[in-house]
């Protein structure tokens, strides 16, 4: 702002330009959001990296087993069907909030919460089953890449389901103020955001990998 | 929401984001039958897994755009535009990111390792 003061202070036309920027700022609950925008950007490029990491290592077999043998496309299916409904149903969450109407709100958080920790549950089934299999992050190129991606999803559901219900039980406490409502919008932000990711994670890595 | 002061009729400005069910339920949709292609056309061995890729691929890029549109609710004017020059900021370094690697790693197996890469005997003819 220093600057742009420096610059106006000869002249109207000048002033005109500065009145604008001054009513730019006064938008805190948008910053909030272009701020967390921005968070999800950074996480898109870890995100980016590991799929590269993926596209490079994903058919460096080591002489082990390959995602053909591996991958069980159903219980992918399944998963995908958890995250997108949740994906969903916390769509269904927002609407309420905005209609002001708590109980529903928090009831379809609960739902939402319920199908991330279904998806959760799957995911973990799934790395004990290979890991118990010797189909360990330690085996191949392949497979660490495989870990490191789809782990570092999962990671972020998980902290997705934490944040998810230490909102449930602020909303209980506080209510919809203005407050839980930016904190609602930024949690809807990521947690599409997951969704998201994920149409890739089962795209490049499942279906891809299954193919010969 | 409703301490919004509109500042000197700047009101195109000041870009709410409206939640309707409408748009959960078309995005929801169309996400639903955009997945369902792809895992019918793997499980059922329905294309040459070389065209299965290429439309699979396609695929995910159209939900990517699906989802962005009706649950992300992104548009040129979400946050006067900053989201979206963030968004495209990143595409790039994505792009870079992903091309440059695949690209470099590529070349690496096919020219410094003969005979350990996929492609190293079409290459070294």
């Amino acid at each position: 702002m220093s600057e742009l003061n420096v610059s106006v202070t000869g002249g109207s036309v000048a002033d005109d330009v500065s009145g604008r920027y001054i009513v730019r700022e006064h938008h805190p609950e948008q910053g909030t959001l272009l701020g967390f925008w921005l968070y999800l950007m950074s996480d898109c490029l870890i995100f980016a990296s590991l799929f590269a990491t993926y596209a490079v290592q994903g058919r460096s077999y080591a002489g082990g087993p390959t995602g053909a043998e591996l991958f069980e496309l159903p219980l992918i299916a399944l998963n995908t069907a958890f995250l997108l409904v949740s994906s969903l149903t916390f769509g269904f969450a927002m609407i309420a909030a905005q209609a002001k109407n708590l109980g529903k709100t928090r009831m379809w958080l609960a739902v939402t919460g319920v199908l991330g920790l279904a998806f959760l549950c799957v995911e973990i089934y799934e790395f004990q089953h290979l890991i118990h299999m010797g189909a360990g992050p330690q085996r191949s190129g392949f497979l660490t890449a495989f870990f490191a991606l789809v782990g570092t999803h999962g990671l972020h559901v998980t902290f997705g389901i934490i944040w998810l219900v230490t909102l449930f039980f602020q909303l209980g406490k506080h209510g919809l103020n203005t407050d839980n409502f930016r904190r609602l919008s930024c949690l809807s932000l990521f947690w599409h955001f997951l969704d998201l990711i994920w149409i890739f994670v089962f795209t490049f890595v499942y279906l891809m990998g299954v193919l010969p | 929401m409703s301490d919004h002061h509109d500042h000197g009729h700047h009101g195109h400005d000041v870009h709410v984001t409206h939640y309707s069910a409408k748009d959960y339920m078309i995005g929801f949709a169309l996400s639903a039958i955009l997945t369902i292609i792809p895992f019918w056309l793997v499980m059922g061995n329905v294309l040459a897994p070389e065209t299965t890729k290429w439309v699979i691929l396609a695929f995910a890029g159209v939900q990517l755009i699906v989802q962005m549109m009706y649950f992300l609710h992104l548009n040129s004017k979400a946050e006067g535009g900053w989201n979206m020059m963030a968004l495209i900021l990143t595409l790039v370094i994505l792009v870079i990111v992903m091309a440059g690697s695949i690209w470099v790693m590529h070349h690496m197996n096919t020219n410094m390792m003969p005979g350990m890469g996929p492609n190293s005997t079409h290459d070294m003819t």
